[in-house]
């Protein structure tokens, strides 16, 4: 199993209640509740936090990117991943993931992050998203054409990685007269991908006849199963059976020295107003176009407030009692966690581990257990389910390429 | 509406599938004789029923399409610009034998006429274009639907709301579906610039028929600078307000704008 360290890089400096009073925590939720002089100290901090997880035995660092927004810091994951690339040793870089859509220039992408993947020695795994709805209007992208340009922009990067330039490219959404980046990654014939998500389903079947890793960001585990069901049927029509290599789960997990202290802390997990990417604005989440027209019905009557959220909106009492937030001290955890892994059987495990408004020490006490005591645990659970990650199962890439050799294998 | 031509199913495979050469096949409802009247009907769609239309059909040989991709027409995948649009229904005039016609363009319609108009300045009797959108106000930005649930969009064209009520009464699903087929085009070919086009404006000195501006007084909708714009910009034009009337005049003071008509137009 491989365990990843992951946190949205809140910035919780700013007065929740004028979230609420505004009524989102997106888009136009003006950027003048933005200070600069927190935000360089909790970007300094947050750097710390992942040195300090490195040191305390965590194996890699899942990071994402969000725009115009305060429950993530990170507007462009890349810039995390180079300073984690060049300032940490051995742990993964698992960025989940560049929202490829909102690229204009998705060879620039395949420049990055093959820049990530040679600085970090081969330690970068390059996943890729569409972007939440709020995030095409917020960079100006047409959600109408977004799974277009996420399918396009995707085939441009591989292709960028894998065959020599200079090519040209002629596609419907990407127009480019000489493909030639003098930057290619160490990792051949180019690093894994791993797609997460929540409900789309065309990104769950796209993802398994690839044959990339699905990663479940912190979805039920009733829900996770139906995710799998999708994933394998998807996988069966291009001949493969998949596995825990094919197979990622996020969890939200705060565990401390006591379990009123871990009690008090997960509470943070709700700091956005009970979803985890903040308080939606209806019409701003769902630009039409964005969603699958098989879910218009539903979306058009969420949009107009008739109907509450599809992704749900349940209160912390009821999420720690359904394990979608798990917290206690390392003894209380892990045989949550154990039942997790055991229905969810996923080869990656993400732990999102501190959220909100948690203070630095409270954050590095979580993760010192998680490296300590946690990820051990849970590692050796692994083992005995047999739930390999796709390094130790050393899975195909995709279904176009073998499993990658790097020069420094330095991912375990 | 008494006679429907209905749009064919279309698949071309997207931007770069084989294009379709059957050519038209798109929704249109006919009403009426005399001279031909072509409606281009808004971005939100076009009520099957309103009394504005009832009396042109009273009037004029009425043709009121469904843009390709709003309501019964189908989606054609490639379609990327209004001036798409514009193309295909000058091919759909010339399918259906119509000559010496009138445009009237509403809102996001007007903008299709405006295009229209300038592609073949011979055959065009009249345009009218009300609250047209498609060109960059001067002053004002045209309003964005995207940062807008449906209903509120909707009620921000009307400078009284009970006529929203009169005309939409309680909003059903299939109603917010519609209106959200129509936004889902509306962005695939008019998304950025938002709802104007950089080069018409350069184009309109070409149009050659007389031109009747028509602006709701209170249009939260598109700016009065965008009529004024419209005004000036071509050759032959007036510009009447309507006052006490949003953007969607046709709705809400049907019998103002029908008296501009027949005052533009005249009565056979």
């Amino acid at each position: 199993m491989h365990l990843v360290y992951f946190t949205e890089q809140p910035m919780s400096a700013y007065s929740a209640d004028a979230g609420r009073e505004f009524g989102a925590t997106a888009l136009m939720f003006s950027n003048r509740h933005f200070d600069p002089v927190a935000g360089s100290r909790l970007y300094g901090q947050y750097i710390e936090q992942y040195l300090y997880a490195e040191e305390m035995g965590i194996e890699g660092f899942m990071l994402n990117e969000h725009h115009n927004a305060p429950f993530c810091m990170q507007a462009k994951c890349n810039i995390f991943a180079a300073i984690l690339a060049a300032m940490t040793k051995r742990a993964s870089l698992v960025l989940l993931g560049n929202p490829l859509p909102l690229a204009e220039n998705p060879v620039r992408l395949a420049e990055e992050l093959a820049m990530i993947d040679m600085i970090s020695k081969g330690r970068l795994v390059s996943g890729f998203v569409r972007g939440g709805g709020q995030e095409q209007l917020a960079t100006g992208v047409n959600p109408a054409f977004n799974r277009e340009r996420f399918e396009e922009a995707h085939d441009l990067i591989v292709k960028a990685w894998t065959t020599p330039g200079p090519f040209r490219w002629e596609g419907t959404h990407y127009q480019h007269r000489v493909v030639n980046p003098w930057a290619v990654p160490l990792q051949k014939p180019h690093p894994r991908i791993w797609i997460p998500g929540v409900l789309s389903r065309e990104t769950i079947v796209w993802s398994a006849k690839q044959r990339y890793p699905y990663i479940a960001l912190n979805t039920s585990i009733e829900a996770t199963k139906r995710i799998w069901a999708t994933y394998d049927a998807a996988a069966a029509e291009v001949g493969y059976v998949p596995g825990p290599e094919n197979r990622g789960y996020l969890q939200r997990v705060h565990v401390a020295e006591t379990e009123e202290k871990a009690i008090q802390n997960a509470r943070q997990f709700m700091w956005m107003q009970g979803e985890f990417t903040g308080l939606a604005h209806p019409v701003w989440s769902s630009p039409s176009g964005y969603f699958s027209p098989e879910q218009r019905r539903g979306f058009v009557e969420f949009a107009v407030g008739r109907a509450t959220s599809p992704r749900g909106r349940p209160t912390f009492e009821q999420q720690l009692a359904d394990m979608q937030i798990i917290a206690g001290t390392p003894k209380t955890v892990i045989p949550k966690l154990k039942r997790v892994l055991e229905e969810t059987r996923p080869g990656i495990m993400a732990i999102w581990g501190n959220d909100g408004a948690v203070s630095d020490a409270d954050a590095r006490t979580c993760i010192r257990l998680l490296g300590q005591e946690v990820m051990p645990a849970l590692r050796e659970i692994g083992r005995s389910l047999d739930l390999k990650s796709p390094f130790e199962a050393n899975a195909p890439l995709s279904i176009a390429h073998a499993a990658p050799r790097r020069e420094t294998a330095a991912v375990s | 509406m008494t006679e429907e031509r209905d749009g064919e199913e279309r698949d071309d495979g997207g931007l770069d599938g084989d294009p379709d050469r059957r050519g038209g096949g798109w929704h249109v409802a006919q009403a009426g004789a005399g001279r031909p009247l072509l409606v281009l009907h808004r971005d939100i769609g076009s009520p099957a029923q309103l009394p504005f239309y009832d009396a042109l059909a009273e009037r004029f040989a009425l043709l009121i399409p469904h843009h390709p991709g709003y309501g019964r027409s189908e989606r054609p995948p490639w379609l990327r610009s209004v001036r798409d649009v514009a193309v295909i229904y000058q091919a759909l005039l010339a399918e259906l034998g119509v000559t010496g016609h009138a445009l009237l363009g509403l809102g996001f319609g007007g903008w299709i006429a405006a295009e229209m108009a300038t592609m073949a300045p011979r055959d065009l009797r009249h345009l009218v274009l009300v609250g047209a959108m498609g060109v960059k106000p001067p002053q004002g930005d045209i309003l964005d639907q995207a940062l807008l649930s449906y209903i509120d969009y909707v009620r921000a064209g009307f400078h009284d709301a009970h006529a929203f009520e009169r005309i939409f009464g309680s909003v059903t699903t299939d109603q917010l579906v519609e209106w959200d087929v129509c936004r889902e085009m509306s962005f695939r070919i008019a998304w950025k610039p938002y709802m104007y086009s950089q080069t018409l404006p350069h184009l309109l000195g070409a149009v050659r028929a007389p031109t009747l501006v028509v602006w709701g007084g209170d249009d939260e909708v598109v700016p009065r600078s965008a009529g004024e714009r419209y005004r000036d910009l071509l050759p032959e034009a007036r510009f009447e307000l309507v006052p006490s009337c949003g953007h969607h005049v046709e709705m809400e003071r049907p019998d103002a704008l029908l008296a501009l008509l027949d005052a533009f137009l005249g009565r056979d």
